[in-house]
């Protein structure tokens, strides 16, 4: 592999803010991300997460402060939303080679990779929320990105799914040495391997470690006492792999679906994204 | 049987489908069927511009539609009218003044129903040419920029974080589409170029699974229309333009029967 440090710095937002129509959106945000490091952004809806996600990406301009990105920074992105209108034929691996171009082997592993094996020629218009996630996050690693940003990575996806993903999660950054910028799709559950928690509430209300923002008067002061009784901290376990269907497999190898039915999420079926 | 004009009508509506199909891809896919319309309407005062101004009319209808897009560009910044209603102003206001600036010129006789819907069998050879070197420019810079302007269709803000500039897709665009209706005002009128654009693109959707298959079948189909209007033109005596729009609205609702979707570039389908 090549000479991925850990530790280089990727990214780097000093009192970065962005106003819009005279709205503060979000200000003063600290944050910097290096190789190999997980940062969860956590947050109120409204408190400036994706604004903050989209300064990194370059989304967004910052309108104060400044926001430094390394040369030549190779991003991964798993956008909040994306809708796909019906009008625009699309297959999964046509999807794949959106922004860039890849094999078929490379694709079919990236899929395979998030459980979306069966998924190459299926249209994206047909997939379940839940599917069109899993295709959603091979898209973005498949780029071998250097900082992979998650808006939301796990919302549509089932209990088991989402185990999984945060496991894949896990093993990306431990494979790849990419920098992780996830925003979490609820206040209660954060990764264990997550360096550093960002608490948000229109500026950075606290931040540390998941087990120090848990106890952090800050948090509690925003999101009540119960909050700190339900932040959960997944952590991962080796005696416990999921491997019923629906289930992912990052490190673990192939995971076959000898039924070949489709993953029911519990959440929305959307089609029409 | 067939006059040389008709030949000729045949080769420039064919070379003309050939661009509006994939371009119309990106109409349909962005819904700038309206925006399309606009920037259609805003050629007739690029007529009566060149006319006032002698200068080449193909120039001078690409630079007041490039005009109109960039307006509205900017009007959308302002953050006040909706793009709708921004549009409804923008179509309606250049037509309008294009149609009072051609009544001032009362030195030229200006043939004002052939700029609205066209003449196709009067296109000389010296129109095969700009048809054609048009054509291919349009269709070589689509191709090369194939992938950005997918991406940036699909979502401009996953192609700016992944390093792309949807941006300036987005400006190529609005150029692209001046440039097919400077090209085809001649042909089918200010007033029938954006069906040409959106007809064909929406008949091959139901029929293909990836976007490029998609471009290539609009492509083919609005060749399609061309050769059935021009036919049907000539067996009924009916006005070209029209006719072929007719004949790709027949396709378009022949296509809405056929049962199984996607037919081509379809694989095996997924187990679901």
């Amino acid at each position: 592999m090549d000479m991925r440090m850990k530790g280089e710095t990727l990214i780097t937002l000093t009192n970065a803010g962005v106003r819009s129509g005279g709205r503060v959106l979000v200000e003063g945000v600290d944050l910097s991300i290096a190789r190999g490091e997980i940062v969860t952004l956590i947050g109120p809806n409204g408190s400036g997460k994706s604004t903050t996600a989209k300064m990194a990406t370059g989304v967004l301009k910052p309108s104060t402060g400044t926001v430094s990105r390394k040369p030549g920074l190779k991003i991964g992105y798993v956008p909040q939303k994306l809708s796909i209108d019906w009008t625009l034929p699309l297959t999964v691996e046509r999807l794949m080679n959106l922004t860039g171009r890849f094999s078929r082997p490379e694709i079919e592993a990236a899929l395979a990779a998030v459980g979306a094996g069966r998924l190459l020629h299926a249209a994206v218009q047909e997939l379940s929320g839940g599917e069109f996630q899993r295709v959603l996050f091979a898209r973005a690693m498949i780029r071998k990105p250097d900082l992979l940003v998650l808006d939301e990575p796990v919302q549509g996806v089932d209990f088991s799914g989402e185990v999984a993903l945060y496991e894949l999660v896990r093993s990306i950054r431990d494979t790849t040495q990419a920098g992780i910028l996830m925003i979490s799709h609820d206040l209660h559950v954060v990764m264990a391997e997550t360096d550093t928690v960002i608490c948000l509430n229109g500026h950075v209300c606290c931040r540390g470690t998941p087990a120090a923002v848990k106890r952090s008067p800050e948090y509690l002061a925003l999101f009540g006492a119960r909050a700190a009784d339900t932040l959960a901290i997944y952590e991962h376990h080796h005696d416990h792999e999921h491997h019923d269907d629906g289930c992912l497999v990052g490190k673990h190898g192939e995971h076959e679906h000898p039924h070949g039915h489709v993953h029911h999420d519990h959440s929305e079926h959307d089609h029409a994204r | 049987m067939l006059g040389d004009f008709f030949s000729r009508a045949l080769v420039a509506g064919i070379g003309l489908a050939a661009v509006t199909g994939p371009l119309g891809c990106f109409v349909v896919w962005r819904r700038m069927a309206y925006f399309g319309d606009t920037m259609a309407h805003s050629a007739l005062l690029g007529v009566a511009i060149s006319i006032l101004l002698s200068i080449n009319m193909t120039l001078g209808v690409f630079a007041v539609a490039a005009l109109v897009a960039g307006a509205l560009l900017l009007l959308q910044r302002q953050n006040t009218l909706s793009t709708d209603a921004l549009l409804g102003i923008l179509s309606h206001s250049s037509l309008a003044v294009g149609l009072v600036l051609v009544g001032f010129l009362t030195q030229v006789r200006i043939d004002l129903m052939g700029f609205l819907f066209g003449d196709i069998l009067a296109v000389s050879m010296e129109d095969i040419y700009i048809i054609y070197g048009g054509g291919i420019a349009i269709l070589a810079i689509l191709a090369l920029n194939w992938r950005p302007l997918l991406a940036a269709t699909v979502s401009p803000e996953l192609a700016e974080a992944e390093g792309l500039k949807p941006e300036v897709s987005r400006i190529l665009l609005m150029l692209l589409m001046a440039s097919v209706i400077a090209i085809a005002m001649k042909l089918v009128g200010v007033l029938l170029i954006t069906s040409l654009l959106i007809i064909p693109a929406a008949t091959a959707r139901r029929l293909s699974a990836t976007p490029e298959i998609m471009a290539l079948v609009a492509a083919v189909l609005g060749a399609a229309s061309v050769i059935a209007g021009l036919y049907g033109s000539l067996t009924w005596d009916t006005a070209s333009g029209p006719s072929i729009v007719v004949a790709a609205l027949l396709i378009f609702l022949v296509s809405l029967t056929v049962p199984t979707a996607r037919l081509f570039g379809r694989r095996e389908s997924h187990g679901a």
